[in-house]
């Protein structure tokens, strides 16, 4: 027997499983799934937990509900990876297991300790975060009697994963404040690392205009230092100050540590991979899915998705001594809440910045991508329902996996060589 | 001073557009055109993303310097203000560091 052991049973870990089974010989394969924890998180969904727009229970699920059949799971940290010696020690009786070939989809983790001051003191007291499911559900909890005050949502450092997500807690939190007859009493407060709202030119302009449409004070260029819980302030490492009642952080996004301790990670312990194969740069017969890969595109559930059918092809192309012809474009989509019930869609790839336009999606209709509509606000309301009951599953969901250039258009204040300029240009530091 | 800069090719940020004709010489130029005395400390830095730039085609970010070199973050921003990942790589003579999407 041959074995394919899969570390991380997320969005990445979860579908290649239900995936990848169905191709392989299971008189040959024996597929084995780690994952240190027993409950799959719906990440969207702790967005909207601390507006109530989402029920704590209503995002999680068992794993092993979707883990397939013949598909052994098991519940155990990770020690290290020896990828010299094809074998994964886990913490749980440290167990060995030796393999044919692995894929890496340990995802990335928020890493509060990497901000100074950060955990002392106000640490989930008047500092929160939302993308854990303990954060977000202690956040929702401190809103609901929380009367107001300087707000001050934070991105500590890029990348983070599904980068529009603070910028969509912006925009609840406007909404959510009005909503409650507050929002005169509410500053609210955005500080980014990035010169604007986000990392592509194109989109950030659009999103700037949105922000400052609602009143949103944008702190851009802002790479924080510390935290001073006794003054309840955050200062950046050129010393500026901003002070806050209620600081939402995004704090550090690292991959696993198990990779640092395998020596296979970069300075965030993300792994070097092909960025078109999804093969580890270093290792003929590692695969590295999703958030825990270093691709220079977003980190999501999107991105998962578009990955998924060259990341197998490759995978059974070299279990058979096959060139490798899968090729991931660095496609990445995000629908973003606005508020109002209302949300916008961006969509690029390695080469080409989000441009306004329609998305065509065959089944449910056009997606306007940039603009504001209710129907793209359905569009991340359907998707956890996809999310669910196809994408996990591995059934096919009606995206077209090529980015498709159909329907975009390119503003006219733009010409395409400015564009592919600013791209390459765009950074943060 | 900056004459030896006049056959250099910058793009429109300042950064140099061919990494390969840079030298130590050039680089003291570039960070005096930005107003800053290079010491030791700079010098750590400038050689340290030069080698990762070698080795990989790209500048490295603060953190890969950070985590790589004995200079910490306090010390970098002391020593190159303003973003200090994009003014070492301005002097070191590279393209601006990518890497956050
Ligand atoms: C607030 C928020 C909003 C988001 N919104 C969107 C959105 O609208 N659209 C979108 O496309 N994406 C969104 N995302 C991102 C999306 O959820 C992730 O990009 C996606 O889940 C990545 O899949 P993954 O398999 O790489 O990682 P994950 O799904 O995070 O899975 C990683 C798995 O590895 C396991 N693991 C980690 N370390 C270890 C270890 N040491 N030992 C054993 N197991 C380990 C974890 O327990 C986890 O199960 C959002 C994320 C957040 C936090």
């Amino acid at each position: 027997m041959k074995t394919l052991l899969i570390l991380g049973a997320g969005t990445a870990g979860t579908m290649l499983a239900n995936k990848i089974t169905r191709k392989l010989d299971s008189r040959v394969w024996k597929v084995i799934l780690v994952d240190k924890d027993e409950t799959h998180y719906y990440q969207p969904g702790f967005l909207f937990v601390p507006f109530g727009m989402n029920k704590p229970q209503e995002i999680i699920r068992p794993k092993r509900k979707y883990v397939p059949a013949g598909v052994e799971f098991v519940l155990s940290d990770v020690e290290r990876i020896d990828p010299g010696a094809n074998q994964v020690i886990l913490t749980k009786e440290n167990r060995v297991i030796h393999y044919d070939y692995l894929v890496i989809a340990s995802g990335t983790e928020i890493r509060p300790d990497q901000v100074e001051g950060m955990l002392d003191g106000g640490w989930q007291q008047n500092i929160f975060d939302f993308y854990t499911f303990e954060g977000t559900n202690k956040l929702a909890n401190f809103l609901k009697t929380w009367q107001g005050g300087r707000l001050v949502v934070n991105v500590a450092e890029m990348p983070i994963k599904c980068p529009v997500a603070p910028l969509e807690f912006v925009f609840l939190a406007d909404w959510y404040f009005t909503r409650r007859g507050i929002r005169n009493k509410v500053d609210i407060i955005y500080s980014t690392p990035l010169p604007g709202a986000f990392t592509k030119p194109i989109a950030a302009a659009h999103l700037g205009d949105m922000l400052e449409k609602r009143g949103i004070h944008v702190e851009s260029e802002f790479n924080i230092g510390e935290v001073d819980s006794t003054k309840n302030v955050i200062r950046s490492w050129d010393d500026r100050e901003i002070p806050y009642d209620l600081l939402v952080a995004t704090p550090t996004n690292m991959g696993a540590e198990f990779i640092e301790r395998s020596g296979m990670g970069d300075e965030l312990n993300f792994v070097p991979t092909n960025k078109h194969t999804l093969q580890s740069e270093q290792w003929e017969n590692i695969w590295v899915l999703g958030d825990a890969a270093n691709l220079p595109t977003s980190k999501a559930g999107a991105v998962v998705h578009y990955q998924m059918e060259a990341a197998i092809e490759n995978l059974l192309a070299h279990m058979q001594g096959r060139e490798l012809k899968g090729h991931f474009d660095g496609h990445a989509n995000c629908f973003v809440e606005s508020g109002f019930n209302k949300g916008l869609l961006i969509d690029f790839n390695y080469d080409v910045e989000p441009l306004p336009g329609a998305f065509p999606m065959p089944i449910v209709g056009p997606f306007k991508l940039l603009g504001e509509s209710v129907f793209n606000h359905w569009g991340k309301l359907a998707f956890g329902w996809m999310y669910w009951n196809l994408m996990l599953k591995g059934i096919d969901i009606p995206l077209p996996n090529e980015f498709s250039m159909l329907g975009k258009v390119i503003p006219e204040s733009f010409d395409a060589k400015q564009t592919l300029k600013l791209q390459r240009g765009d950074s943060h530091v | 001073m900056s004459d030896i800069l006049a056959t250099v090719k910058f793009d429109s940020e300042g950064f140099m557009v061919d990494p390969n004709a840079w030298t130590p010489e050039i680089g003291k130029a570039i960070a005096a055109r930005e107003g800053l005395e290079l010491t030791d400390r700079h010098w750590v830095v400038i050689n340290y993303a030069r080698s990762e730039f070698k080795a990989k085609g790209q500048s490295p970010t603060l953190r890969a310097i950070t985590k790589n070199t004995d200079v910490n973050t306090k010390e970098i921003y002391a020593l190159f203000p303003g973003g200090p990942a994009k003014m070492a790589a301005k002097i070191a003579g590279l393209g601006k560091p990518t890497g956050c999407i």
